[in-house]
């Protein structure tokens, strides 16, 4: 099994942040994967839609899943992050009033991104835009001792 | 239910009508979706809080009444949207709650209350701390 799809992602848009992800999760579940790689890969991609209508112009995420895992690839343009060491930095957040409205802008939508991955990637530039690449594997392959919440997660099922 | 158990385990089945009489909530969406069985619960007003630490199955409590509090409680498989302090969400989270299927209550009581009547009737936090890292 194989699946690619790529959706583009309006900045500023609001009311419609989260509908991406809502029909990335759907296909995943389509696809039969299984639950908790699924809600994995659904929060990562929701923080990353997130931070596209947040902070960018425009965006896009691109899905790819197989049998061994979902791959998720968010890529901006928009402001990019001068220190990409101090944006992972639980708390610390740029966000804009509206954005912290929604519930979001708590400087906490990298450091999620990266605890529910198992392999988390992101390269910025400023002035053009940012990178990130979230890999969630489907199977238990291993259990990765910087995601804490999902060992805990397997140890309870 | 597993046959044989004690009252005690019966006291324990809280469903989510259970929860909209404890809660004397009014239901604005999901009156369908009455008998679910509700286990734990998460509070917070901040979305990226909930996406951190709230698990599958459970309530959300919480004052924030805009669309993406639906979308979160979609991605994380959360039961039911409880809005405390008499908060009443915008007609664009009832049109999107319809679309999911995910019941919203609304109470008066405050979160503190909510959370603590909750509690006494049986469910707890989905987690009960977070891990010294964070």
């Amino acid at each position: 099994m194989s699946y690619d799809k790529t959706f583009s992602v309006e900045g500023g848009n609001f009311q419609a942040a989260g509908n991406v992800s809502s029909e990335i999760k759907g296909i995943l579940k389509d696809l039969g994967l299984p639950k908790d790689t699924v809600r994995r890969a659904a929060i990562v991609c929701y923080e990353s839609e997130i931070n596209i209508v947040s902070y960018a112009k425009r965006g896009e995420i691109a899905l790819h899943a197989d049998d061994r895992a979902v791959q998720i690839e968010a890529k901006d343009e928009g402001p990019g992050i001068p220190d990409i060491e101090l944006a992972m930095k639980e708390g610390y957040s740029t966000a804009t009033a509206r954005v912290r409205e929604m519930g979001f802008g708590a400087g906490m939508g990298l450091s999620n991104m990266k605890r529910y991955s198992d392999d988390f990637f992101i390269s910025s530039e400023v002035g053009i835009g940012t990178y990130v690449k979230m890999v969630v594997f489907n199977l238990d392959l291993k259990l990765h001792p910087d995601h804490p919440q999902v060992t805990t997660d397997r140890i309870r099922e | 239910m597993v046959h044989g158990q004690t009252a005690n385990a019966q006291e324990d089945d809280v469903t989510l009508k259970d929860v909209k009489d404890i809660l004397d909530a009014e239901i604005l969406v999901g009156q369908d979706q009455l008998g679910k069985e509700i286990k734990t619960a998460f509070s917070a007003d901040l979305m990226s809080d909930v996406l951190a630490f709230a698990k599958p199955d459970s309530l959300l409590l919480t004052g924030l009444t805009n669309p993406q509090v639906v979308r979160t409680a979609d991605i994380l498989d959360i039961s039911a949207i409880i809005m405390v302090r008499g908060k009443r969400p915008s007609e664009e989270t009832v049109k999107l709650a319809e679309q999911l299927k995910i019941p919203i209550l609304s109470t008066k009581y405050i979160l503190f209350e909510t959370s603590g009547r909750l509690h006494r009737s049986g469910i707890v936090g989905c987690i009960e701390k977070v891990r010294s890292e964070q």
